[in-house]
């Protein structure tokens, strides 16, 4: 029977197109029961939709779905779960101000009485080495813990396929490896696993097939065992890629920025507090700030900005105090930033290209005399950005959520990079972005570096920072590491910087 | 099914639409609303929309009326919408109305019955003043302790109200007045009389203040870095803290122009068509206000376009109810439609309306 | 303060508590959704005109009532249409209902000045009432009374005990995430929005058909508003909304007994002072930011497009 008996999961020609993009055509691939099963591609090349079309959160244009050789077709997420699928979300599908044990029951069909059901939630936690207490807010927890809240929320309903949706993004390496042992657990068992990912290294080691999707198309399968990161990157990237080049040894220049025992409360409820953080940087250098998402890196890129002033005493460039100052008084110093988060943070999602070139440039390329702005100067620059970042846009005057991810990275970065800081701190900054614009990305931070400024690149992106830095520092619960020299350092060396398997010893330990 | 997608770029086209259209839309159910209450509603439109300019036995008395009832709507409307489009909510336009007019006639007041031409730019300025102290209330508190300043600016309405009881009842009532309430009638004293300026028009001191109101805020939110940081903070709030601008001088900004104007707004009124302090010296320009500042979705011009269209209504309202018997509320109920109707059109800016097929389902395998 | 007595003055907070309470109760709800209406005035003086037209016609309170709530839900509907599937801004909606309630419920209400609704009788609770000061404080009132403590009791037990309670909750502080978990956001906050209608329409008519009893234009003068200002105060928990509805009561009764007392102290101060008081106590709510977040719906305000 095995040869006839049908796989866990078949697509067959699934097409979903949006206004202006095709997000999937023609997508077609099966898998086994108790396989895992990777689906790579870069950002934009339509995994994420096609995932939603499976967990009944998009429905296709056309094309068919069959789930043990059943037609399968769910209209809710409800469905997808009663029929044995679940699924582990990139952006965490939970709630801050709840508990685990009300987030996990929110994603459950039936669930049992809170009592038997925070029973449960110890047991099964334990059993796969990811140990919960299903008594504490979700906003307390960790980005790593949060994601196994929302595993073992999956777990719970015995799944027959478990969905997981860039998981190691937000884990360091070695929770990466409890997690691959938890998977390789539940794939023993027969559970199919769908792990959604761009990183190569994790799927050749995990997992059994893999589908390769680019621009909403399958461009390949293959076994990625057998097959090199270099090949499949190639499959998916459809080229062959460039790698930023370094300038070789230049020595480092003088001290530009000093942080000396600063420290930061949180100003929110679930934020993360900075404690005596201490770090040097030099001009010329680039600084890589390590760490797993939530341990304080927008912190740390606010203190630097300005957004969040701290007292004097703690925040140095080119040895005069900044502590006390705003945004403005520190870009007028050279010092910029930019953060993490595009729409909203670093870029007004409905105000045009030419109004966003102003958000952090009207000091430093004179676009307002006597406090008239000029929209002329700023429009060129505008412009400037567009055409020396290569930004794909039709005009300056488009708003800025019409850009994608990429091209608006590339007009954030370039809006600063322009400007010739001497201090440039960004917050990852080729996060979704596609890797020929993260190519670029990084070759300008590089070159920047090599003009004399000094580059903090904070990232949670590993191979980012060992390919830019060059020296590298961990984030973990608000307290950065001593920095190190990025070569010669080891991925577990770097694990244990970033503070390891986060209170999980214990668990693992107990194996 | 009615689906809406989001457009990559906010429809040029439809910004200016939108209020057209809510407007006919408004005739329409307005007109629905006058049928049932027993009027033609052809009628009752033409009554409210056309005869007021256009017919020759009320244009006369009804076209300097126009400005008169617009002039305290653009000026209230322009600084409220200043704040709107930062996210700051001030909704108390209405008591620092009242509040301006108290203290700018308190100031005159004093002075009775000198004949000094100095006394109604102090006044002016007194006006203004206690506006904008009345809206630092609910600004400050914002600012201190993160109070909802939608909640505090409009329950200080009710305050602003009682104090103007109170003081056409006792401080500011008439001497002379054989003991009813209200103050001196400003009107009637030369000095600082708010007169129309230009005869048979209805231009007075407060509908040049409106149009200055006007091209001012033009000017700030096209040009001024003060204007940008206005529109920035209310498109994304955080980018504004990253650009540096700093949400609590903003707050106090707008809080206080809108503040200002309000009271402004309430000094020429005193001192004009109004009067006198007396118990019911509000007439509700400040709320009405807000309809003016969204249906000219919050742009200076349209402001202007708006506060006419909406001081028509006035005129054209009352005149319905003079010729037609058209309850005084109806014109109310007319102008909470406006706003409806223009909340309710104004998605098409944003988003694109698409009928989604109801069979999405499988195509043949 | 000889003249006012204790035990007057507690049964009559209770019935000067009654109509914020309705409303706030309400408002809870939908604010616990994640939605803001702060068109809870209109919807109570529409619930007052709406509920006094009934009454009068058909000469039955309970009737008056019931069509005091369905007018407030109809009312709120048109709030959750615009806000929910429209997408409209909710604080310019909320404010656009106000407006239009208020000049609707004149426009309905103008046959209906001067005249006397039919009577709303006290519910008969026996020897019960005859007990000494907790007789006359406790068990004198009307229905509505009652209503409104069970609406609190019912409201606490749904939001801590019930799954649905878990979900509103849920929609409220990330409606984002339960999109994700497949509930349905939009058609859940509609609800919580009718619900909340209804509510503050119900307590609009207790003030024309119990507390005044009698139809005039405004005349829930600023009820709704201090309804919203109680549910900060509750920090969106209902029995310390309860708490804030009889606090905000014993001001209103305390200061009218001491206008009727003839007190030397100015008339309007007195009457503003409800609303002075219902300041101070956002300030003192809202000056703490960590308690004040704590509670907060996290989604509050915020407009949801399903994006997928």
């Amino acid at each position: 029977m095995t040869s006839a008996s049908p796989p866990l999961l078949s697509i067959e020609h699934l097409t979903k197109a949006y206004p202006g993009v095709v997000a999937n055509s023609n997508v077609s691939f099966a898998i086994q029961p108790g396989e895992v099963h990777a689906l790579l591609g870069e950002n934009g090349a339509g995994k994420s939709t096609l995932v939603k079309m499976i967990y009944g959160l998009v429905k296709p244009d056309s094309g068919a779905m069959h789930l043990m050789g059943e037609p399968y077709a769910p209209h809710e997420p409800s469905e997808a779960r009663r029929r044995g699928v679940a699924m582990v979300f990139q952006h965490f599908s939970l709630f801050e101000a709840l508990d685990v044990a009300e987030n996990i029951t929110l994603g459950m069909e039936d669930p049992p009485k809170r009592r038997d059901l925070a029973e449960r939630i110890r047991t099964v936690s334990h059993e796969y080495g990811l140990p919960l207490d299903p008594s504490r807010l979700i906003g307390e927890l960790s980005a790593g813990e949060r994601q196994r809240v929302e595993i073992i929320r999956c777990l719970l309903q015995n799944p027959k396929l478990l969905i997981m949706d860039e998981p190691t993004s937000v884990l360091t390496p070695q929770e990466v490896d409890i997690l691959f042992t938890t998977l390789r657990t539940l794939s023993s068992e027969g559970t199919a696993i769908l792990y959604i990912s761009h990183k190569l290294e994790e799927i050749r080691a995990l997992c059994d097939a893999a589908t390769v999707l680019r621009l909403g198309k399958v461009v390949g399968e293959c076994t990625p065992r057998e097959s090199t990161a270099r090949e499949m990157a190639e499959l998916m990237v459809g080229g062959s890629l460039h790698t930023p080049e370094r300038a070789p040894g230049a020595e480092p220049g003088d001290v530009l920025v000093e942080m000396k025992n600063l420290s930061l409360p949180s100003p929110t409820q679930f934020g993360t507090s900075l404690k005596d953080v201490s770090l040097q940087v030099r001009s010329g250098e680039v600084m890589g700030i390590g760490g797993v998402a939530g341990n304080g890196q927008d912190e740390l890129l606010s203190v630097i900005s300005g957004e969040a002033p701290v007292a004097p005493g703690h925040l140095f460039v080119d040895g005069e105090d900044i502590g006390p100052l705003g945004p403005e008084a520190r870009r007028r110093l050279g010092v910029l930033t930019a953060p993490e988060e595009r729409l909203g943070h670093a870029a007004a999602p409905d105000m045009s290209l030419v109004e966003n070139a102003a958000l952090t440039a009207i000091t430093r390329e004179k676009l307002a005399k006597n406090g008239f702005l000029d929209w002329g100067a700023t429009r060129s620059f505008a412009e400037r950005i567009i055409q020396s970042f290569d930004v794909r846009t039709p005009n300056a005057d488009v708003a800025a959520r019409a850009l994608s991810g990429g091209n608006l990275q590339k007009f954030v970065i370039g809006r600063e990079v322009l400007q010739k800081p001497r201090v440039l701190v960004v917050n990852q900054p080729t996060w979704g972005v596609d890797a020929a614009a993260a190519a670029s990305i990084r070759q300008a931070l590089l070159d920047l570096a090599q003009g004399g400024s000094a580059v903090i690149v904070i990232s949670q992106d590993l191979d980012e920072i060992m390919e830019v830095a060059d020296r590298f520092a961990a984030l973990n619960g608000g307290k950065l590491s001593a920095p190190r020299l990025t070569q010669g350092l080891t991925i577990d060396e770097i694990g244990l910087m970033l503070g390891g398997a986060h209170d999980m010893e214990k668990a693992h330990a107990a194996e | 099914m009615i689906r809406l997608e989001k457009r990559p770029t906010p429809s040029k086209m439809w910004t200016y639409l939108t209020p057209i259209v809510a407007v006919l839309l408004t005739m329409i159910a307005g007109g629905l609303m006058f049928a049932a209450l027993g009027k033609n509603p052809v009628e009752a439109i033409r009554t409210i929309f056309y005869d007021p300019l256009f017919n020759e036995q009320f244009a006369a008395y009804s076209r300097p009326q126009l400005l008169v009832k617009a002039a305290p709507l653009i000026l209230i409307a322009i600084g409220l919408s200043l704040g709107f489009r930062a996210g700051v909510w001030n909704i108390g336009a209405e008591g620092q109305y009242i509040i301006g007019a108290v203290v700018g006639g308190g100031v005159g007041l004093a002075f009775y019955p000198s004949g000094s031409p100095l006394i109604f730019p102090l006044m002016i300025v007194a006006g203004g003043i206690g506006g904008w102290a009345w809206a630092m209330i609910p600004g400050l508190l914002r600012v201190w302790f993160n109070t909802s300043e939608i909640l505090v600016s409009l329950l200080l309405v009710y305050v602003a109200e009682q104090i103007l009881a109170s003081m056409s009842l006792g401080l500011m009532r008439n001497p002379e007045g054989g003991g009813f309430p209200g103050s001196r009638n400003f009107q009637q004293w030369d000095a600082v009389a708010n007169v129309e300026l230009i005869p048979g028009t209805g231009m007075h001191w407060g509908v040049v203040a409106a149009f200055l109101a006007v091209i001012g805020a033009y000017v700030l939110l096209a040009k001024h870095v003060l204007g940008y940081q206005i529109r920035l903070t209310g498109a994304a709030p955080r980018a504004a803290r990253f650009a540096g601008v700093s949400p609590s001088r903003l707050i106090l900004t707008c809080m206080g122009i809108s503040g200002a104007l309000a009271g402004l707004a309430g000094l020429f009124e005193l001192t004009g068509p109004a009067g006198q302090i007396s118990i019911d010296f509000n007439s509700g320009y400040g709320f009405t206000a807000i309809i003016v500042a969204f249906l000219g979705r919050l742009h200076p011009v349209g402001i202007l376009l708006a506060g006419l269209l909406m001081a028509l209504t006035y005129i054209g309202g009352e005149l319905a109810q003079f010729m037609l018997s058209v309850p005084a509320a109806a014109i109310q109920a007319f102008q909470g439609m406006l706003l409806f109707f223009l909340l309710a059109v104004d998605v098409l800016t944003n988003y694109r309306i698409r009928l989604a097929r109801t069979d999405t389902k499988t195509g043949a395998a | 303060m000889a003249g006012i007595s204790l035990e007057l003055l507690l049964a009559a907070l209770m019935v000067a508590a009654t109509p914020i309470l309705l409303a706030a109760i309400g408002e809870t709800v939908v604010e616990k959704s994640g939605v803001l209406n702060l068109g809870v005035e209109g919807m109570m003086i529409t619930g007052a005109i709406c509920g006094f037209a009934v009454a009068v016609e058909t000469g039955s309170p309970t009737l008056g009532f019931l069509g005091a709530a369905l007018g407030g839900a109809v009312l709120s509907l048109i709030f959750a249409f615009l806000t929910q599937v429209l997408l409209s801004n909710q604080v310019a909606t909320g404010l656009a209902l106000t407006l239009f309630g208020l000049g609707f419920s004149a426009l309905i209400g103008q046959s209906y000045a001067g005249v006397k609704p039919p009577p709303t009788g006290d519910i008969d609770f026996g020897p019960l009432s005859d007990i000494p000061f907790i007789g006359p404080v406790v068990f004198s009132h009307d229905i509505m009374v009652y209503v409104g403590i069970l609406a609190t009791a019912a409201v606490w037990a749904f939001l801590r005990y019930t799954r649905a309670g878990l979900i509103l909750k849920a929609v409220g502080e990330s409606h984002d995430a339960a999109h994700a978990l497949g509930y349905k956001v939009v058609r859940i906050r509609i609800l919580a929005i009718a619900f909340g209608g209804a509510m503050a329409g119900l307590g609009g008519a207790y003030i024309s058909l119990v507390r005044v009893p009698q139809w005039t234009e405004g005349m829930t003068a600023g009820a709704g508003w201090i309804a919203l200002a109680l549910v900060v105060f509750g920090a969106w928990k209902p029995w310390r909304v309860l708490i804030g509805a009889w606090l905000f009561g014993g001001i209103t009764v305390l200061q009218l007994n001491l206008q009727a007392a003839g007190i030397a102290v100015p008339v309007e101060l007195l009457s503003m002072s409800p609303y002075l008081v219902t300041i101070l106590v956002l300030v003192i709510m809202s000056a703490d930011k960590r308690r004040a977040a704590l509670n907060a719906p996290a989604s509050l305000g915020r407009v949801f497009h399903a994006t997928s």
